[in-house]
């Protein structure tokens, strides 16, 4: 907040120390995109440039919805969301191919995006209504695994891997900040760690060689280990200081792979080496905790959960490609927010921002009030 | 479960501690990655630094010029020569046979050439180029490039290819080279300079052994490219370091003559200089054609060549062992003099001397011989008689001083060094006791004494200099000081004088050089390959040329001040002094007087029907049509 006699009441009561953080991680993306193609804005820093600011400009104006608001559209976008999730599974049916997006007019929409805050929201809805003393029953699970389970294993057969992890963990974070016992996490945990061996010994010999070469990408670096062994030679040859602004070589010479969207962080480690990496880091740490004491700080259940279970769809998206591009998880496509190129990952985490910002306004007025 | 009832402000402690939890386990995966990174940045960063810039930079391989081998005097005797060539590359390959079918019709290839390219492409391993053609004309390269296009899987290329000027003469001195083989290929850690085509590795003889210092550094474009192989921009390129020259202390004019006066024999003649052990020559004749190794020979070549009994394959100046025969006589008046043997004293030669229930024989009756007369004459009872006084144990160290049974430090790696034996080598090798006949046997070089031309060269030099002459073939090897053998001056004199004798009137008396005032020594050599029944003795004619007789001479030069000497083995020569000696002394003369040593080779060889090309090409032919080949078309270079 910033207190000025100049500035406009409406302005200064924004969460400007946010803003400047995502739009200063947004710039050094947009920076790091010129280089990528070549030192030049075209044809991704200009375009994400432009998205970024609309979906920025959708943020901030959702900061002033309500709380009440939030609540009464979580079911609703739930239910819209998992019905176009159905309506892309049948198009693809009809088309017959795989197909992830429903096309209105000039806009692709992806609904498996909207799912990522819808399932969060929805779920922070549903355990604000079951009462403390039903927490431990049976009927507070059921209902929060179907609500999950159904878009998951939906978006897993589009396929969407990646997506479907996504919306599974964000999901799952939200139910375990509920109080549900704790044998519902152990459990299964357990049973995957026991079956895991089984099952591998299971598979077909060319499932069997993915995950051998996930565990160690050099065995087979000319085939699926390509883009996890490139990826990696770029973060590891650009030191601490880096190769310097245009100088990645790994880039440059299109030797690593999707290096403007899934494996941006690995063009820029490359050319702004160590330090950028963890000024990165860094930034996305200051967000996701600032949304972490926006849920601390809520008054309600329900923007509890909900604030808590955004800030970790933020988190797990920029954990889970971080990982993916340092060889310490599998490739499944999931791209760094506001610094890979495209417009889907840029709106789910600017609606997660939004709805953040609307909570944080929420707490200030009815702190204010109280 | 424990049914306790959940209020508010439990699910409030609740979710307070869990969402620590939460925070804390992103904290742990945010220091996780921090590492990580650190990790591949920084402990890494080498590694992959290195990894990258291979990525970026790729090297365009040129390779290198391969060092030439000259003589003494800087004359040429392995080179390079600009040449054109054509190569299949296996996984290019669509229709193999009709590729062949027409690269024989626009290269005019023989059915030989055929067999060997279908042979070698069968055992390629795809990436690797099977050469087609090696040193085509102008005309054929042009005819090949323009049609490249029709011919997937052909390279035509301009490149080097090795020559040796000697032909045949240096064969066995140099070896030969060729491409690399699959295995040579993996015990290279899969350099890539060999499956450049045209790239050839030294594979026998000198070729092989100076391999380092002869193949030189690869060059290359260095070309900055993109992972889809589009050049980005060329950078500074390296340059390739050419093959060391190799120096040899062989006088290749030497070499070549003494491998022509060699004549058809199946012979090895080693000359050296005394004063430094420099080898001056050392061909083995009959050999292979170097030059035609290094294009890959057929299969036919090949056969000609190992079906030859007179072994063009085999390197018989180290590779090859003979009984010394005679000319270890010297070595042992050496070591009789060391034991005390009066020089004057003289033994009776009645043509057979009995020990035992055995007769050894005498070629001839000398009568009462002395030393000096018994090295003049060769005289075998003499030498059975004074070293069965002496004994074996003493004349076994003598000898090996000379030379006998010693290996060299020489660039070959199929050098081998033979036998003197003694009673402790009989205890070792055959478990028996030394007998008075092994003694017997030994005196005169037979039984088991064993030796090739390099020894008996090296014994000739360090009996006409008292010092432990040592052989040296690179020129850049240091000249080893010659240490004094265990032997008086006066002996020395006495052994050069006796060995004058030999070539003035004894049984060498026919070679003596045809120089006024020079004047050489030597000791001839007749060993026995069987046992000659006296009847058979002196009729070689008879006896089939498996069973004839070794013939070996070996001289200094000039008797009284020594400057070269030479050890020369004509297998089924016959008498040493018939054909080893006269080889020697014309080897010798073309030292002192090039136009008269030239004057006798020319009439030698006009007694042999032609130069030693010619009558390899003869001899090819006729091989050829004992065994129902066509005649291979005179304009093959």
């Amino acid at each position: 907040m910033i207190t000025s006699a100049i500035i406009p009441r409406p302005l200064a009561r924004l969460p400007w120390r946010l803003i400047f953080l995502i739009t200063g991680i947004a710039m050094f993306g947009l920076i790091v995109l010129y280089s990528a193609a070549g030192g030049s804005i075209h044809p991704w820093a200009i375009k994400q440039a432009i998205v970024f600011l609309v979906f920025l400009a959708i943020a901030v104006s959702m900061s002033w919805m309500k709380e009440s608001t939030i609540k009464s559209i979580a079911f609703p976008l739930y239910g819209m969301t998992l019905f176009m999730l159905i309506g892309v599974e049948a198009l693809g049916f009809v088309s017959k191919g795989a197909q992830r997006w429903l096309e209105l007019g000039p806009i692709k929409l992806q609904p498996s995006e909207f799912m990522k805050p819808a399932i969060v929201l929805t779920l922070a809805r549903f355990y604000e209504l079951v009462p403390p003393a039903e927490i431990r029953r049976w009927r507070a699970i059921w209902p929060a695994a179907a609500l999950l389970g159904v878009p998951a294993v939906l978006i897993l057969v589009q396929p969407d891997l990646g997506t479907c992890i996504m919306v599974g963990l964000c999901g799952v974070t939200v139910m375990f900040l509920a109080g549900l016992p704790w044998w519902v996490f152990a459990g299964p945990a357990a049973a995957v760690s026991v079956a895991a061996p089984v099952v591998f010994g299971m598979m077909h010999g060319y499932q069997k060689k993915r995950i051998s070469v996930f565990l160690d990408p050099e065995s087979d670096p000319l085939g699926a280990g390509y883009h996890i062994a490139q990826s990696k030679i770029a973060i590891g040859s650009g030191g601490i200081w880096g190769k310097g602004f245009l100088h990645g070589s790994q880039s440059h010479l299109d030797y690593l792979p999707e290096r403007h969207t899934d494996f941006v962080f690995a063009t820029m480690a490359e050319e702004w080496g160590l330090v950028g990496g963890v000024i990165l880091i860094l930034a996305f740490a200051a967000v996701i905790s600032w949304g972490l004491r926006v849920s601390q700080n809520a008054r309600t259940r329900f923007a509890q959960l909900a604030a808590a279970g955004l800030s970790a769809t933020i988190f797990f998206y920029v954990a889970i490609n971080l990982m993916m591009v340092m060889g310490l998880a599998p490739v499944v496509g999931v791209p760094l927010p506001l610094v890979s190129f495209g417009g889907s990952a840029v709106m789910t985490v600017m609606l997660c921002l939004g709805l953040l910002m609307a909570l944080e306004r929420q707490q200030r007025t009815v702190s204010r009030l109280a | 479960m424990k049914h306790m009832r959940i209020t508010t402000a439990h699910q409030s402690i609740t979710f307070s501690r869990r969402i620590m939890l939460l925070g804390g386990a992103q904290a742990a995966v945010g220091g996780l990655l921090v590492g990580r990174m650190g990790w591949l940045a920084i402990a890494q960063n080498e590694k992959y630094q290195l990894l990258s810039e291979s990525n970026r930079v790729q090297l365009i391989p040129v390779p290198p010029r391969r060092g030439w081998i000259i003589d003494r005097n800087g004359k040429p005797i392995a080179i390079n020569k600009a040449s054109f060539r054509v190569d299949l590359i296996p996984q290019q390959i669509v229709n193999a046979s009709q590729i062949i079918a027409e690269l024989q019709q626009l290269l005019s290839l023989l059915p030989d050439d055929v067999e060997r390219i279908t042979r070698e492409l069968a055992a390629s391993r795809g990436f690797q180029p099977v050469s087609v053609a090696d040193n085509i004309p102008y005309e054929q390269y042009a005819a090949i490039t323009v049609r490249l296009p029709e011919l997937p899987g052909v390279a035509a290329s301009r490149g080097f290819t090795r020559s040796y000027p000697a032909g045949s003469a240096v064969g066995q001195l140099v070896g030969y080279v060729g491409p690399a083989s699959a295995i040579e290929y993996e015990k290279e850690n899969k350099n890539p300079l060999l499956l450049i085509p045209g790239v050839k590795i030294g594979k026998e003889g000198l070729e092989k052994t100076l391999e380092s210092s002869l193949r030189g550094e690869p060059g290359g474009q260095r070309v900055e490219v993109t992972a889809k192989g589009k050049l980005v921009k060329e950078l500074d390129p390296k340059p390739d370091v050419s093959g060391q020259t190799v120096q040899l202390t062989i006088d290749a004019d030497l070499h070549e003559y003494a491998a022509r006066r060699i004549g058809d024999q199946s012979c090895s003649i080693v000359v050296l200089d005394v004063t430094n052990g420099d080898i001056l020559a050392m061909p083995s004749m009959p050999s292979f054609d170097p030059n035609n190794f290094s294009d890959g020979i057929s299969r036919n070549e090949w056969k000609m060549l190992s079906e030859d009994d007179h072994l063009p394959l085999v390197d018989k100046a180290l590779e090859s062992l003979y009984p010394s025969g005679s000319t270890i006589k010297p070595s042992m008046a050496m070591a009789l003099l060391n034991a005390g043997i009066d020089r004057k004293e003289r033994v009776n030669c009645t043509g057979s001397y009995p020990l035992g229930n055995h007769v050894f024989h005498c070629d001839k009756h000398h009568g009462p011989v002395d030393m000096t007369r018994a090295i003049e004459q060769s005289c075998d009872i003499y030498f059975y008689e004074m070293c069965r006084r002496v004994g074996a144990e003493k004349l076994a160290p003598m000898v090996r001083s000379m030379g006998f049974g010693e290996k060299f430090d020489l660039p070959f790696d199929n050098q081998r060094y033979g036998t003197i034996p003694d009673p402790e080598w009989m205890e070792r090798k055959y478990h028996r006791q030394w007998q008075t006949y092994d003694t017997i046997n030994m005196s005169i070089g037979q039984g088991q004494v064993l030796i090739n031309p390099i020894q008996l060269a090296t014994m000739a030099s360090r009996l006409a200099t008292g010092r432990r002459v040592l052989p040296r073939l690179l020129k850049s090897k240091p000249v080893l000081p010659q240490t004094p053998l265990a032997v008086d001056q006066d002996h020395i004199d006495f052994i050069r004088l006796a060995m004058a004798g030999v070539v003035d009137h004894g049984t060498a008396a026919s070679a003596k050089l045809p120089l006024p005032g020079i004047q050489m020594a030597g000791k001839t050599g007749t060993a026995q390959t069987h046992n000659l029944s006296a009847s058979e003795r002196g009729n070689y004619t008879a006896a089939n040329w498996k069973l004839r007789d070794h013939s070996l001479f070996m001289a200094f030069v000039p008797f009284d001040n020594p400057k070269y000497a030479a050890g020369a083995i004509v297998e089924h020569g016959g008498f040493g002094a018939s054909v080893a000696a006269p080889l020697v002394r014309d080897t010798l003369t073309f030292l002192y007087d090039r136009p008269k040593a030239i004057a006798a080779l020319q009439t030698f060889e006009q007694g042999l029907g032609g130069t030693l090309d010619e009558r390899l090409a003869r001899k090819t032919a006729a091989w050829r049509q004992a065994n129902g080949l066509p005649p291979l078309p005179s304009a093959k270079t």
